[in-house]
Order: C-alpha cells, then structure tokens, then sequence
C-alpha cells in the first residue's frame, strides 16, 4: 500500500465533514427508510436517488474507485473518512446498495473492462440502480440449488423462474443473476451461471412483497421467456456458484472493495442512553433500574467489541491463529447484536413498549419497534445467522458438514 | 451503529513490537514447558508449580518487563505482560507470576523509596511475591478491611485474618492490606515475620492452583514496613485493575485452548454414525462460544493497548474482565456437556478449565460486579 498523504487526508476530511454538515437534508416531510431495503414509495426513491447523485457529484462515494471507470482515484483511506463524515452526519442512506456494495467491488475485481466500462459509473452516480437474483421462493438459504434456467438460443439467454426478496426490484435497471445453465451438470453447482441481466424488458415482471412492517421494499421478479443478450453472461458458463460466492463476501463483509458511503442507519448510543433516561419503568426512568443498568453497559460493551473485532483483524499476529475468523464472523455479531439492541430498547418502554410508528404515544415515534421488525431483514437475508454459524463451524472451526 | 461503536470512547487497539515477539515467544514456550500431562502431575505437587520454569521465566526477564530500568527492569508498561500471561491461560500453567507482578507494581506505585529499592530489584529477577487482600467478608470492595496494624514499641504489629493469598508458600514477601488509624494501608510483610503455622493451605475449586490462609495474629513488623498510606487507596485501585487485566489474559487464553481442546473432540467422536460436530446443535454452540471468545480477545487487547491511560483505562479492563469472564466460563461450560460421559470424569480436561474460570472470576470481580462499576462510570 502506498502511503497516504496525511496533510491531504485531513484536508480532505475537514471538507467531507464541512460539505455534509450543510447539505445533508434537514426537514424531510416523509419517512425516510433506515436501510436501504426499506424503499418503498416512489417519493423516498427519487429523494434518495437524487441524495446519492449529490455526494457523487461532490466526490464523496467511490472517492477510491479508479478514475477512468468514474471513482474518484483516491486512496482507500479517502473514502473511509467520507463515510464516516456521512454516518455521524446521520445523513440519508445511499440509495444503490446492491451496486456499491456487491456489483461494483465485484466487477472492479474481476470484471472485464467492457464491463467496468459499462456499469460502473452509473452505479455510483445512482443513474442505474441494481438488484440481487439469488434467492429463490423454494432456495432461500440453500442458494446452490436454484432453479431459474437460462438457455442460450443464437445471441440471447432465455431465462424462466422466479427470484424473491429482490430489494428494489421495481426500480432496478440490472439484476446479478443466478442461473442454471447446465441441469445435468456434475454437481448442482457448477450448473450454474452468473449475469448481469436487464431489469427491463419483455417477460420480466415485478410484484412488490409486502414486509413484516407493513411496509414495501422487496419484490418478487418473474422471468417468463425473458430474452436477454448473451453477453449478459459473466465468466464463463459453470462459474456462477464461484462468482455468487464472492459476491457474498462483499455482503458478509469479509473482502473489502465497496464504493462506501452508509447504507443502513442504525441506532445511536446517545439515543438509546436518551431512550433510557426519558422511558418510564416502573414509574422510575429507566436508566435508574440496576437491571437496565446492567444490560446496557453489556450491549455497549458488545458494540465495542464490534468496532475491536474489525480492527484487530488488521494487526496480523492478533488475527492469525483461525485465519478468516473475524471477517467471516462480523455479519453474524453486527446483525444479531442490532436486533437485540432494537429488542432491549422495546423492552425499557413499559406500556409504552405497545405503540408503533404513527402514535403520538410512541417513544421516539416507533423507530425501536420499526428497527426490530425490520432488523430479521439482516439476520434472515444474506445467509440466515444460522447459515452463517454453519459457514464459521466449518470454515473457521473446521468441524464437519452436516 | 459505528457511533454507538465510539461511544463515549474510541475503540483503540494496537500491538507493540514488544508485544508481537512476546506472541511467538510465550506461545512456544508455555507449550513445551506446560503439557497438560505436566499440568496433571502437578495437581498433587505440593507447591503446584515446577521451579526451573520459574527460573527460566525470571532468565527470560519477564518478570522485570513492568520493572523500571533503575531497579533492574526493563521499565514497560503492564499492558506488554498480556501476550505472556494469555499463553500461560491456554497452557494452564500455574505459577506466582501474576501477584509476583502485581506485588512489584503495587510496591512502585506507593512504596517509599527505601523500600522500592529494597524489594524491587528481587522481584524483578525471580523472587516470588504475593497479596494478601481478600477476608472473610467475600467483599470485592478491597476497601472494606477489618484486619489491622497499629505501631508499638516493638514495631508495627498486625491482626486478623487473610484469605486466598495465592502462592503464599513461595512468596518471600506479601503486600497485605490493613486499616492503619482506621483508614486503609497497605504492609510489605517478610515471609520471616510469619509465625509457624500462619499459613494454611485452603482447599480451592481450581486444582492447579495454591491458595492459602493467613493468620496475621501476632505478625509484628518494622515500623517501617507501611507503605505510603496517602496513596493506599489509588494503590488498592490499581491492584484491582492490574490484576484484572492480567486475569482477563489467563481466562482469554484458557478460552482459546478449551475451545481447541473440544473441537478436536468434536472432529473424532463418533455417534448414530456421525462425527458428532456435524450435528448443529453442538456446531453452533461453539461458533457462539468461539464469537465469545474472539470479543474478549479484542477487549483483552484494547485494555492492554489503554491501561495506562486514566479513565478509558479502567472502562477497557473492567469490559475485559467481564468479557473473559463470561466467555472462559461459557466456554469451559460447554466443553464439559459436549464431552459427554467423558466429560464427567476427572481425565477429562475440560473440568480443568471451568475450574480456573470459576477461580478467574472469583477474584477481583464477576462480569455483573464490572457491569456495575461501568454503569456507575459510563451511564
């Protein structure tokens, strides 16, 4: 790694910092989604469209992305303390997640220049918003066996089947797409193949999923007879379970490479102290019972381990005795550890523990109750926790498949 | 939730050189020289410990590493003793290494200046030390104190009872605490000021160990034995957290090596035909314990990195502490369940373990005791 220039870095931090502070939007009359699977009116998606175009244009996304695809050229170092400036902003959430996080480093990695070319600009500046195909309503954790076909035909693939949970499905303009290309292939996976498909087009359709919340945010995408050019293919054909298994360790956050900037907002500590010091238990503040006391000094004490976990997975001699441990187990932790956190502040509400979003009854108008519910989003997509304790089991621990 | 992350703190962690060569060095060393078929013929050893690894240790100058250099020692802070004390946790090794350590540290925190060049140099180079702070009260409070020392014509003279004085058969010298004009003390009491049969030998959960009981009864030292009384109760609270980080390391250690311990046995039983760690019950238990382990190792760590620093020093080791606590424990715990029928036998090893966990947390604070002092100091 060469090394960054520490007068230009702070420079470079003082100015993110600045330029968040006075653009970040204030008085926002509707909902903002907390994630970016939360997307669910058209008005939150062209506000958060047009959110993530500004920080581009101002250099503060892909600010380390290469130059001559449309990134800002920089150091990686750059782009972490934009995304910083942007997270303690609390600013709205950069809208094309899929792209950011899992296309983009995807195709920077191992893309050919065509493709770079093509694609990666358009998923910084938000112009062309992506979606993830994996999933499927029959193989949900048990990916390597999805059915959706593709068969080529002259220049085109024909894809037919199904795809769920496609966040942002309905505003999407490609998907990366799992698909069997081989069904007589030697083992289920290596009869599957990688695209980047066209969202629009004849013979694929979008039905909107309606989430535990109520809300909107993921669809169901149908693919009948959908005719999509050949060159939509990735790799080579039978390369599909590789390529889809390194995409998921961009989401899992074990390979690093995304375009930064904050996709999900989470809970602040200095809310859940304030949740803590104004919510009424047993007609004390909640802060005053030895019990709470006690249960959030331990969550604080987690969430630091997560912050320590990352950081020592960078010094070698403390990281090396089970190699991949602590990357492979980062989803894991964050995940379970936001959805206990959501329950616990639930929990110090009394009564008030009963309201949802929308009452004026409501501690800080239901966030708590909304961030538990959606918090399963995590702990469910992207390989269930009990997937991801099957992953660290085996690869980490090296005990036996079941 | 990177915010919450920071709150009230940055999560800092690092690595001396120092420390990264101690690693390797401690790791192989503790292995070769702590064998569990060593550490199981020590259980009916009468002192508990081999003394030629305690030689080695004070030739290797571990024991001057916190020492300054003026009295012998290579004059570095506490926290580069981690790495040495997290592989004598995984090994199981039981030595006076800890209250040798925390003794000396004490006596350079508030000894006089006579007694600093007395003692220190000793202990820097393999003389064995330990504490005597613990009573009948059970109280981690090191404050609460009802054993005296009051000055007469023959010198200071003390009373009362001290319990889990550990290693007190080969410590030479005790840091013993006392209220002196009713308010808290700390002594240097010789071995020699002891009165036969002052010691006796306490029957503890963890077998590896010695612990004893003192009977101050009687005990008449030099007056000026005392150390400096101004500072006796900042030092009593540097003892606590000196102590608990370095006890935080032996559980971290001894984590790590009951995981490993189970995981091989986890990998070579077989049950209803299958090795039973493909079983998802048992795989998932120990990725959590294996998730507990690796936080206490980052918490372990930051307060290595920190515990020079006022404030955030003291945050980071008491949530090591409670961390190592729970994940040693849990750990440990589990080790014995999923060694089944085995695991209920004294040949298992798994026993071992939770006994040092139960012992780790026993001294110097429980996981809620530090929860307690964290809220008091962060909420």
């Amino acid at each position: 790694m060469t090394a960054v220039d520490q007068k230009q870095l702070q420079e470079f931090k003082q100015q993110a910092e600045a330029w968040f502070a006075e653009n970040t939007p204030r008085e926002v009359d509707f909902m903002l989604p907390l994630t970016f699977m939360e997307v669910g009116t058209d008005q939150q998606f062209e506000f958060l469209r047009a959110w993530q175009n500004k920080v581009y244009e101002a250099g503060y996304l892909g600010a380390h992305w290469p130059k001559e695809f449309g990134g800002g050229g920089l150091d990686r170092a750059f782009q972490d303390v934009a995304t910083k400036a942007m997270a303690a902003e609390r600013t709205p959430i950069m809208l094309n997640a899929i792209g950011l996080n899992w296309t983009g480093p995807l195709l920077l990695d191992r893309g050919s220049e065509e493709e770079k070319k093509k694609y990666i600009k358009g998923i910084l500046s938000a112009e062309e918003i992506w979606c993830q195909g994996f999933s499927e309503p029959d193989h949900g954790s048990d990916l390597g066996n999805a059915q959706t076909r593709a068969v080529r035909e002259g220049d085109e693939y024909v894809i037919n089947g199904s795809k769920i949970w496609t966040t942002q499905g309905n505003y999407a303009d490609y998907m990366i797409l799992l698909a069997r290309t081989n069904p007589q292939a030697e083992s289920k996976y290596k009869g599957l193949s990688f695209f980047l498909s066209p969202m629009k087009g004849q013979g694929i359709e979008t039905v909107p999923i309606r989430k535990l919340t109520g809300e909107y945010g993921f669809t169901q995408t149908f693919f009948d007879n959908a005719r999509i050019p050949a060159s939509c293919l990735m790799g080579q054909e039978g390369e599909g379970w590789l390529i889809a298994m390194q995409t998921l360790e961009y989401e899992r956050g074990a390979r690093s490479g995304q375009a930064g900037g904050h996709v999900m907002m989470s809970a602040d500590p200095a809310d859940i102290l304030e949740l803590a010091r104004h919510a009424q238990i047993n007609g004390k503040p909640a802060i005053e019972d030895p019990a709470i006391r006690e249960e959030l000094v331990a969550l604080m004490t987690e969430a630091r381990a997560l912050g320590l976990n990352s950081r020592r997975d960078k010094i070698q001699p403390l990281a090396q005795d089970r190699p991949m441990s602590l990357a492979l187990g980062s989803k894991l932790a964050s995940t379970d550890f936001y959805q206990r956190l959501n329950a616990f502040a639930i929990a110090m509400q009394g009564t008030r523990a009963a309201y949802y979003v929308g009452d004026p009854q409501a501690h800080d108008n239901g966030v708590w109750q909304r961030g538990y519910l959606n918090s399963f989003s995590a702990t469910i997509g992207g390989g269930t926790s009990q997937i991801q304790r099957n992953i660290i089991g085996e690869h980490v621990l090296g005990l036996p498949k079941g | 939730m990177s915010a919450l992350i920071n709150a009230g703190l940055t999560p800092s962690i690092g690595l001396s050189e120092e420390q990264a060569q101690l690693i390797d060095i401690a790791q192989n060393f503790c292995r070769d020289k702590s064998p569990i078929d060593q550490v199981r013929k020590l259980l009916d050893d009468d002192t508990g410990f081999d003394p030629a690894v305690w030689h080695e240790i004070a030739e290797l100058g571990w024991l001057g590493i916190g020492v300054p250099e003026e009295f012998g020692g290579i004059g570095l802070g506490l926290g580069e003793l981690v790495p040495i004390v997290e592989q004598m946790g995984r090994h199981l090794m039981a030595l006076p290494f800890v209250s040798t350590i925390v003794a000396a540290q004490a006596i350079l925190h508030s000894g006089t200046s006579q007694q600093q060049q007395k003692y220190l140099p000793a202990l820097a180079s393999g003389t064995a030390a330990s504490l005597a702070l613990c009573e009948e009260n059970a109280d981690w409070d090191l404050e609460n104190i009802s054993c005296t020392a009051s000055q007469t014509d023959q010198g200071l003279v003390l009373s009362g009872r001290k319990f889990l004085v550990t290693d007190a058969h080969q410590a030479e010298l005790f840091i013993v605490s006392v209220r002196y004009d009713d308010k808290p003390a700390l002594v240097i009491v010789p071995r020699a000021a002891l009165a036969e049969g002052a010691m006796s030998r306490e029957k503890i959960i963890d077998d590896t160990r010695r612990s004893y009981a003192l009977d101050l009864n009687g005990v008449c030292v030099d007056a000026d034995s005392l150390m400096e009384q101004a500072k006796a109760a900042e030092t009593l609270a540097y003892i606590e957290l000196a102590s608990s980080l370095l006890l935080a390391a032996e559980m971290v250690g001894g984590a790590y090596n009951v995981i490993d311990y189970t995981l091989d046995y986890l990998k070579t039983r077989k049950q209803f035909g299958k090795l039973i760690g493909s079983y998802q019950s048992l795989k998932h238990t120990m990725v959590d314990a294996h998730m507990g382990y690796e936080r206490a190792r980052s918490h372990l760590y930051s307060a290595a990195y920190l515990f020079d620093q006022q404030g955030e020093g003291e945050v980071a080791v008491r949530m090591a502490k409670a961390e190592a606590n729970e994940a040693f424990s849990f750990a440990a715990d589990r080790a014995i369940q999923f060694h089944g029928g085995f695991g209920f036998t004294y040949d298992c090893d798994a026993q071992l373990y939770r006994r040092r966990a139960i012992w780790c947390s026993a001294l110097h604070g429980d996981a809620r005791y530090h929860r307690r002092k964290l809220a008091d100091l962060m909420l």
